[in-house]
């Protein structure tokens, strides 16, 4: 069972995600954001849900998608939404953006805009772990596009040969930009392809969070005990399209409004008010201390400075060897 | 000092790394026991450290080198072997986007201490996909560096450099190096990245050369010396970061360059050493910069071909003789 008080702070997350997706989708409008963002809206269950089960010490790997992951993990979001406006207290100091976020501090090892690359790296944090000696978890976030690349195929298989405690997280959200998954994938469900490693796939409904928190909760337990990897496969959809400039117009009507039925704030909240979790006053007040929390995030970010041009010139190398260089 | 070869200069900066530190790891094909590595540098090395610290992969060079990164990322010091350098090709999203990329991109929160170790170059009759030199590949690639040694004394001294920083640095090994033998010394050394190393003084022209053309340029300008010309020949040591400092130098006080690399001519190693010279020595040429370099072909398997495409001590000689000819 998991505690009320864990129930409420998912369902806080949740809606942290979408309202934070969300402002960052009306300061694009302002053009106040530079170059292209790609929304977590509408996946939240399964940051949330998967990454409820993690320590701090724990790892994650990110993706384009990635601002969801960021908060869910337990990232600042000051410090993220000043990254995504390019300003210099960003995670980043602005030199990486929407698409580049990461926060060593709390074991988010980064977002690789490289669709399936993050998937050796994450493989590679699970052997630190392992040659390390710690009970360290990392999860691995990519899409059902990225199940691809011939990342995804070594990655596992290196996992699974070395038993590493590495969890797969499959965000399936049907579509790799506008290819429907079932053009260029024969099988009907990512995890189908764990069996290729011997390593267990798990398919969950991941709009719904407590799904997406118990296969995790599995997964994670058998990595800390070393037992190996697992290849957890969520079911979900894009509230939006691609990109900011994506109607995403292949997607069909009809399977549209069926995903928006299965929306997983609304599922959620349902659930727990029918829990008695939560009350409507409450739902007010949390909403209410959300929006909050998300507009002075945005206050910051947007009384923050932009870096000095210059400062492009930082940061390319540690400065041990770049001191041998001049 | 002790004699040894390349080979064995490798191996010992290995086993005194992974003696002194215990996060410095080796990953990679056929490194481990069954093998000791295709060209034997890691010979014994599981034996000493055990099998998860040489850790034989499946032939995945985007992992092996995906892996390293994540490692390098999470508090360890992985050196990763690349069998053959052209293989590379297969990694080069993970060591080029990712490895070179990460520190920068995040915003200097983490350094990659990745070191990746592959053999390039011709000679052996193993063609177009064994054979290749690519190092400009990554000098081309910021937040890279790349190692080039031509002695064992610089091998040894460069690795535990490159084991011991915080970036990611592509170790460049000459596969007819390996047996190649020199001094090194029997105290602890390092060789700084970004020095390079007169291998020769001379005063009537700079050769530049870099790994298994060092040796070649120093035949040459023995040969040379003979017929009353004195060539200063300079290793670069590291490609990047590059030594421009003392190329420079030397081309001002012979006033003519001939660079000599394994690498295609066009854009290549050469090609940015020679730009260099112009951008910051023009005046003090007394001849055109002449480059000897692989002319832009794939290696040829067929011996005869390859001997063709390589750079030889004749052409070597030849060029020299070109630029010395030139009146002051």
């Amino acid at each position: 069972m998991i505690q009320n008080s864990k129930l409420l702070e998912m369902y806080r997350q949740m809606l942290t995600i979408r309202f934070f997706e969300e402002q960052v989708f009306e300061l694009y409008g302002e053009n106040l954001v530079p170059g292209t963002i790609h929304l977590y809206a509408g996946e939240e269950a399964v940051a949330v849900g998967v990454c409820a089960n993690l320590r701090r010490d724990d790892y994650i790997t990110s993706t384009h998608r990635g601002h969801g992951h960021c908060i869910a993990k337990g990232a600042r979001l000051d410090k993220t939404m000043a990254e995504i406006l390019g300003r210099k207290t960003g995670y980043c100091k602005g030199k990486g953006g929407s698409m580049h976020i990461a926060d060593f501090s709390i074991g988010m090892l980064g977002a690789t805009a490289v669709v399936g690359a993050g998937i050796p790296i994450a493989t590679g944090a699970g052997l630190s772990v392992k040659l390390r000696s710690t009970d360290q978890v990392v999860v691995c976030f990519f899409g059902e596009g990225a199940s691809n690349q011939g990342t995804f195929h070594e990655g596992l298989n290196l996992a699974a040969v070395w038993r590493l405690p590495v969890v797969f997280v499959c965000e399936n959200n049907l579509y790799a930009m506008g290819t429907r998954q079932s053009r260029v994938m024969l099988v009907d469900n990512v995890a189908d392809r764990a069996a290729c490693y011997r390593i267990p796939g798990v398919v969950v409904d991941g709009n719904d969070v407590l799904a997406a928190y118990e296969a995790t909760h599995e997964a994670v337990a058998r990595a800390r005990r070393g037992e190996g990897p697992t290849l957890l496969e969520c079911k979900t959809y894009r509230l939006k399209g691609h990109s900011r400039f994506d109607p995403a117009t292949y997607r069909p009507k009809k399977e549209v409004e069926e995903w928006l039925g299965k929306e997983s704030i609304a599922r959620f909240q349902t659930k727990l008010l029918e829990m008695s979790v939560l009350t409507e006053a409450e739902i007010q007040e949390i909403v209410q201390d959300v929006r909050h929390e998300v507009e002075s995030a945005t206050k910051f970010a947007l009384d923050s400075p932009f870096p000095e041009s210059y400062e492009a010139l930082d940061d390319v190398y540690a400065s041990e060897e770049s001191a041998a260089q001049k | 000092m002790r004699e040894v070869t390349i080979r064995d200069a490798l191996r010992e900066a290995l086993r005194e790394e992974m003696r002194r530190d215990k996060s410095v790891f080796l990953l990679g094909e056929d490194i481990g026991r069954y093998w000791g590595g295709a060209f034997g540098v890691t010979k014994g090395l599981a034996e000493e450290f055990g099998d998860e610290r040489v850790r034989d992969t499946p032939i995945s060079e985007n992992a092996i080198i995906g892996v390293g990164v994540g490692a390098a990322i999470t508090g360890m010091r992985p050196v990763a072997e690349i069998m053959f350098g052209d293989l590379t090709a297969l990694a080069v999203d993970q060591i080029c986007n990712q490895a070179a990329k990460i520190r920068y991109m995040f915003g200097g929160q983490v350094g990659v201490p990745l070191v990746i170790r592959t053999p390039f170059g011709a000679g052996v009759n193993i063609a177009s996909h064994h054979s290749q030199s690519l190092e400009a590949w990554f000098m081309h690639t910021p937040g890279l560096f790349v190692a080039a040694p031509s002695t064992p004394y610089d091998a040894k001294g460069l690795l535990k450099t490159a084991i011991r920083g915080s970036n990611p640095v592509l170790f460049v090994e000459h596969k007819l190096l390996y047996p190649v033998k020199g001094l090194v010394p029997d105290e602890e050394y390092a060789v700084p990245f970004g020095v390079g190393e007169v291998k020769r003084e001379g005063n009537d022209v700079t050769v530049v050369a870099t790994l298994y053309m060092v040796h070649k340029a120093l035949n040459a300008a023995e040969q040379l010396y003979k017929e009353g010309i004195s060539a200063e020949v300079v290793d670069p040591r590291t490609l990047s970061p590059l030594d421009t400092k003392s190329i420079v130098e030397s081309v001002k006080k012979t006033g003519r360059l001939v660079v000599v690399t394994e690498d295609c001519k066009t854009a290549g190693v050469s090609a940015e050493i020679a730009a260099v010279v112009a951008e910051e020595a023009l005046d003090y040429l007394d001849a055109p910069i002449k480059r000897v370099a692989e002319p832009d072909t794939p290696i040829p398997f067929s011996p005869s071909m390859e001997k063709f495409v390589i750079p030889s001590e004749t052409s070597i000689v030849q060029a020299v003789k070109k630029v010395v000819s030139k009146a002051n």
